[in-house]
C-alpha cells in the first residue's frame, strides 16, 4: 500500500516537473538512518527516484511554504501538512496558486524512539508492512505491530485525510474520532499536582528551540524569545524562564495548533508538549466551535470576535 | 506567609474606561486596597497576554485586566478580542496548575469609580486568600 503510493507519488511528481508546471517538489526521502525518511526538495525529473512514501514521513512539509518566495511548488501533503495549509492560508501565508498539493491520505506515523525501546540493540533497518513494522539488528529480528508504535498525535489523528489537495494518491482512509485526550486525566487532578506535572516536565528543556523550528505554524520574522529590548525570557538558568517559553509558545498555537506533533517529534529531551496543546485546541473548540486547518475562509478565532462571546468570568 | 503579609496585584487598565474610572475613584476620595501597582495601556486588546505572564514571572501576586464595557471600546472592537484571548489564557494557566485566582478580568466605565473600589477589593481579597505566588516566579537575583 505505502510502496504503491510512493510509487504513485514520484510518477505525479515526474509530470509535474516535465510539464514544467512547478519549480519544485517538496517531499520526503529515504532517510540516512534506519526508522527515518528526510523531507527532500527536488527539482528535476532525474532526482523523483529520491521520493519515498512509508512510515515514518514524520515531518510537517508545510513548515518550507511561507519561505517559498515567488516559486511554483507540489507538496507532499498528508493530514496535518494539507491542515497545515489551510490555516497558512487562513492567515494569508502563501498564494494557493502557486501550490500543487499531492495529499496522501496517512496510514498514520510510527514513533521511532517507541521502536528503538522495544528491542535490545541498535535497529539497523526498518521497514513498514502491512499493519507489521519488522525491525531488524546485527543479531535480531523482529516483526512488530505497528499500531502499537504509532505517535501520540497521530493515534489522537481525527483527519488522516489531506482536507485540500489537487492530486490524491490513493484511496481515502476512514477517519477515527477523537477519544480520551490526554489533558483531561490532568485536568481531574489538583493545581497543586497539574504545575508538578506542568514544571516537571518542561524542566528538561535545553531551549534548542527545535520546537518552534519544526512548527508549520510558527513563521514569525523575530520570535518573542530572541527578541532583545525588551527581552522577555531571560537567558539564565532559571526555570521559569523555561517555564514561560512554554506557556507562551503553547499559547501562540491558541487556534493556530493543527495538532500534527511536529513540535514534540523535533525536541531531542522527548518533552510532552502534546498535551498542552491538545488542552489548547480543545478549548478552542468548546469556546468557539473552532477547529485549526479546516477552512482557510474562516478567520482565525484570537483575530476576531462576536459580540455575544463567553464572558461570564468578568468582573 | 508573614501575617503582615499583602499582595502584590499589577493592574492593566485601559486609557479610556478603566483608567479614567480608577481616577474618578481617587478624585471622589473612595477607598480601596492600596495592593494594586496600574500600568495603563492604550486599549485590552493591546494587552498581550506575555504581558500577564512575565508579570506573574516578576513576582506579582495577582493580575488585574480592565477595559471598557462591551461596545463602548475606543477602537470598537479592542475589548471584545480581549475577552477571547482572555478566555482561553485563564484556562490555560488555570490547566498548567497556575491559581485561577490569579489572574481577573473586568469591565470599568470611566464613570464607574465606586464599581473600580469593588473590584479591587474584590481581586485583592481573591489574592490574599491564595497567600503569595510560588509558582512561575522567578528566583529574585537582586535586592
Amino acid at each position: 500500500m505505502m510502496e504503491a503510493q510512493g510509487e504513485k507519488i514520484r510518477e505525479v511528481a515526474r509530470r509535474l516537473l516535465e510539464q514544467d508546471r512547478v519549480d519544485v517538489v517538496i517531499g520526503f526521502e529515504k532517510g540516512s538512518l534506519p526508522l527515518r525518511a528526510s523531507p527532500v526538495f527536488v527539482r528535476t525529473v532525474a532526482e523523483t527516484h529520491r521520493l519515498i512514501w512509508d512510515c515514518f514521513c514524520e515531518n510537517n512539509l508545510a513548515r518550507y511554504l511561507t519561505r517559498i518566495d515567488d516559486h511554483r511548488v507540489a507538496i507532499v501533503a498528508k493530514g496535518c501538512d494539507s491542515r497545515a495549509i489551510v490555516a497558512l492560508m487562513a492567515e494569508r501565508q502563501i498564494p494557493r496558486e502557486r501550490l500543487t498539493i499531492i495529499g496522501v491520505p496517512c496510514q498514520r506515523m510510527v514513533d521511532r524512539r517507541k521502536a528503538a525501546a522495544a528491542v535490545h540493540g541498535e535497529i539497523l533497518a526498518a521497514r513498514c508492512q502491512d499493519s507489521n513494522l519488522d525491525v531488524e539488528g546485527r543479531d535480531f529480528r523482529r516483526s512488530l505491530p505497528r499500531d502499537a508504535f504509532l505517535y501520540l498525535s497521530c493515534r489522537l489523528c481525527t483527519h488522516r485525510n489531506p482536507v485540500i489537495h489537487d492530486v490524491l494518491i490513493g484511496d481515502p482512509v476512514e477517519e477515527s474520532t477523537l477519544n480520551e485526550p490526554p489533558s483531561l486525566r490532568l485536568e481531574r487532578c489538583s493545581d497543586h499536582q497539574r504545575w508538578a506535572v506542568f514544571s516537571q516536565t518542561v524542566s528538561s528543556c535545553v531551549r534548542c528551540f527545535a520546537c518552534r523550528q519544526a512548527c508549520p505554524m510558527c513563521y514569525c520574522q523575530e520570535c518573542f524569545v530572541d527578541a532583545s529590548t525588551p527581552s522577555w525570557i531571560g537567558r539564565g538558568t532559571d526555570p521559569s524562564d523555561i517555564q514561560m517559553w512554554h506557556i507562551v509558545r503553547a499559547f501562540h498555537m491558541a487556534g493556530r495548533c493543527v495538532a500534527c506533533g511536529a513540535c514534540e517529534r523535533a525536541c531531542p529531551m522527548e518533552i510532552d508538549l502534546f498535551t498542552m496543546l491538545e488542552k489548547l485546541n480543545r478549548d478552542v473548540k468548546e469556546l468557539f466551535a473552532f477547529e485549526a486547518g479546516i477552512s482557510a475562509d474562516t478567520t482565525p478565532p484570537l483575530g476576531t470576535h462576536d459580540p455575544d462571546d463567553p464572558g461570564d468570568f468578568i468582573l | 506567609m508573614t501575617p503582615d503579609w499583602e499582595p502584590r496585584i499589577v493592574a492593566f487598565l485601559c486609557n479610556w474606561c478603566s483608567y479614567a474610572g480608577a481616577d474618578l475613584a481617587g478624585t471622589s476620595r473612595i477607598q480601596y486596597p492600596p495592593n494594586i501597582r496600574v500600568i495603563r495601556v492604550p486599549c485590552s486588546g493591546r494587552i498581550n497576554p506575555l504581558f500577564i505572564i512575565k508579570a506573574l514571572q516578576m513576582g506579582a501576586d495577582g493580575v488585574l485586566v480592565s477595559g471598557c464595557h462591551p461596545g463602548d471600546c475606543h477602537y470598537q472592537t479592542g475589548n471584545y478580542l480581549a475577552r477571547r484571548k482572555a478566555a482561553v489564557l485563564r484556562r490555560f494557566l488555570e490547566f498548567l496548575g497556575i491559581e485561577m485566582g490569579r489572574l481577573h478580568f473586568s469591565w470599568v466605565s470611566a464613570a464607574e469609580g465606586t464599581k473600580f473600589s469593588q473590584v479591587v477589593d474584590e481581586v485583592t481579597q481573591a489574592v490574599k486568600r491564595l497567600g503569595p505566588a510560588t509558582r512561575l516566579v522567578k528566583a529574585r537575583t537582586w535586592t
